[in-house]
């Protein structure tokens, strides 16, 4: 459960201060399937990084699973991210010098999780993601989907809590992304909170939360019935 | 993270920028290899003079005529007075010493040696039997000088060993006579080659009794006297007691010199030990420079790598992580580097000994421990800022690639 409270983010830039995120008041329960949407600069890659703990809000208190995170220390904060929270990108950033299988793996190396149990888990998931043939193939030897499908594998290997992902198919052609977005809906059953940053209207419209931002602020946030 | 899995992602991202991998370790090779190939020379060129002192005898106190010395104004200086000679009586008395073995009085000269039509300029050491035990010299075949009274002249010389090829080839040597200056000798005795020592050929000199020289070359004054000392802990007693004898005996002049073997070989000792941590200083300047050399290029590995920083900062690596995979990266090359430098050095230092083979070149373990520590330690304290760059940076920024 993720909990925000009054949180504000603001940029100083040049000698303005610029708000990209202003008093957001926003509750998601577990297991929750959210699509936030808006125009470009209506803070919505900004709410991910903050709900992400990549970023921390100007003011506000952030709650994760009950705890309040705002005030832990980068270390602190590291592990939060390295254990319940997974991250998928629009340009996938995978690191082009390791192979698939590794690139699944790198979570679990940088956790300290032992090798036998990191084969073993990174095998499970090529399997599931059809990327077994691919293993050993490095990111520039595959195609957007295959990079894409790779980044999700890497995202829920340990297994998170949260899953954020910021445009997932943005990079991709069209039937592509549907598969990418079929593979993430697939982690909802795993009880997993999905949060989707997105332009597209249609891709949006699948979330059962929908919250549309604009100057920084929540403009609305509709639930629908899958 | 596990220490392994640190040095296998960073030897993963040294091997994912192999150019720029290999020039790190080449200029820290260069240095290491540097400072073990001057410290080599240095430590070779130590022993080289060590090794000529050693082999000119050992507990040696050695009489010199004449007072080198700038502590202050003889008498017979101011009015030009040549110092006294040094006589075989002088000699004797100092023989007679307690903390004196043995003594070998020098006279040197040159003159021409001659065998039928062949002719050869030589240095004649004129002395005595006690020389060969004193300058650990060795006989190759018949006798060294008769022992038995020093005043006595006798007509025998022993010939180095090039001498006694150049006259007589393969033929016997001893008992056949040879002409030196306008005296016959006869030839007992042929030194064992021995090569050089201290800049003296033994093999191209001619031997005879000091009373001979000093007929042939009509003085009757030493060159030197060397004298051996009982043991090591009498040479300076030995040292004090001819210059006692000698003080006594020129009628309280103190016109002679007295050297240890031990003081002028301590003495280059230190000079030159202190000239191999000169140039092995010199050299580490490299390690330095190369150290630099890192620092300038783990910046820029840093900056191509930002996005794959904030990757591994989303995925949950702390800055801490991250400074550490910086480190062993700097650690890997700097130890990769100080091996390959070790090969390249000791390969130099084989080849320099392999040109200069009567210099004993190897490289000192101090040099060699410090070589490679300095290429550690700069090596890594050269990657401190660059860690902390990447440990710094704002991990929304860095996946943004900015």
């Amino acid at each position: 459960m993720i909990e925000l409270q009054n949180v504000s983010r603001s940029f100083t830039v040049g000698d303005q201060q610029v708000s990209a995120l202003r008093d957001i008041d926003l509750r998601l329960d577990a297991g929750e399937y959210i699509s936030v949407m808006g125009p470009s600069g209506s803070g919505k890659s900004t709410l991910l990084n903050l709900l992400g703990l990549l970023d921390r809000p100007s003011s506000g208190t952030y709650l994760l699973d009950g705890g309040n995170v705002t005030d832990l220390t980068d270390e602190q904060q590291a592990q939060v991210r390295r254990e319940k929270i997974g991250f998928v990108f629009q340009s996938f950033h995978l690191v082009p010098r390791l192979t698939a299988a590794q690139n699944v793996e790198l979570p679990m190396i940088l956790a300290g999780i032992a090798p036998e149990e990191r084969k073993q888990r990174v095998e499970v998931l090529m399997q599931n993601y059809g990327l077994s043939a691919r293993a050993d193939h490095r990111p520039d030897q595959l195609s957007g989907g295959q990079r894409q499908r790779v980044a999700i594998a890497r995202a829920t290997v340990m297994k998170p809590t949260v899953l954020l992902a910021d445009e997932p198919t943005g990079n991709l052609d069209r039937t592509t992304g549907w598969e990418v977005l079929k593979l993430l809906e697939g982690l909802l059953e795993q009880g997993i909170t999905l949060v989707v940053v997105t332009h597209d209207a249609e891709i949006g419209a699948r979330a059962h939360r929908q919250i549309h931002m604009l100057d920084g602020a929540i403009r609305s946030d509709e639930r629908h019935s899958a | 993270m596990k220490l392994t899995d640190t040095l296998l992602f960073a030897s993963g991202s040294l091997r994912g920028s192999p150019t720029r991998t290999l020039l790190m370790i080449l200029a820290m090779s260069i240095g290491v290899a540097s400072v073990v190939v001057l410290t080599a020379l240095g430590e070779g060129a130590r022993r080289y003079v060590v090794d000529q002192f050693a082999s000119l005898g050992t507990n040696l106190v050695i009489v010199l005529p004449g007072r080198t010395e700038t502590a202050g104004l003889g008498p017979g200086m101011l009015v030009g007075q040549i110092p006294k000679e040094i006589t075989l009586d002088d000699a004797e008395a100092i023989a007679a010493s307690r903390a004196v073995k043995r003594i070998a009085p020098l006279t040197v000269g040159s003159a021409t040696l001659s065998r039928d039509a062949l002719n050869r300029d030589v240095v004649v050491l004129g002395s005595t039997s006690d020389l060969l035990e004193v300058r650990h010299m060795s006989m190759g075949i018949g006798k060294f000088l008769p022992a038995g009274d020093i005043h006595e002249s006798a007509s025998v010389c022993v010939l180095g060993n090039q001498m006694k090829q150049e006259l007589f080839g393969n033929e016997q040597a001893v008992g056949q006579w040879v002409r030196l200056g306008d005296r016959r000798f006869r030839v007992i005795g042929v030194l064992s080659s021995q090569g050089e020592s201290m800049g003296m050929r033994t093999d191209e000199l001619v031997i005879i009794p000091v009373a001979s020289a000093h007929q042939l070359f009509n003085t009757s004054g030493l060159f030197r006297v060397l004298i051996e000392a009982k043991n090591r802990d009498f040479i300076e007693q030995a040292k004090r007691d001819a210059e006692a004898i000698m003080f006594q005996r020129h009628a309280g002049e103190k016109d002679v010199t007295v050297i240890t073997q031990d003081a002028v070989l301590a003495t280059f000792d230190r000079i030159l030990t202190a000239l191999t941590m000169a140039v092995g200083g010199i050299a580490a300047i490299s390690l330095a420079v190369a150290g630099v050399l890192i620092m300038n290029v783990m910046l820029i590995a840093v900056a191509q790598r930002v996005k794959e920083i904030g990757l591994l900062k989303a995925l949950g690596a702390p800055p801490k992580q991250i400074r550490s995979l910086f480190f062993a990266e700097a650690a890997l090359l700097s130890s990769i580097g100080s091996i390959a430098g070790l090969v390249l050095g000791y390969v130099g230092s084989t080849i320099i000994g392999q040109v200069y083979p009567s210099l004993p070149v190897s490289p000192p373990w101090w040099a060699v421990i410090a070589a490679c520590g300095t290429a550690l330690g700069t090596g890594i304290l050269f990657s401190v800022w660059p860690a902390r760059r990447a440990a710094r940076l704002d991990p929304v920024a860095a996946l943004a690639g900015r």
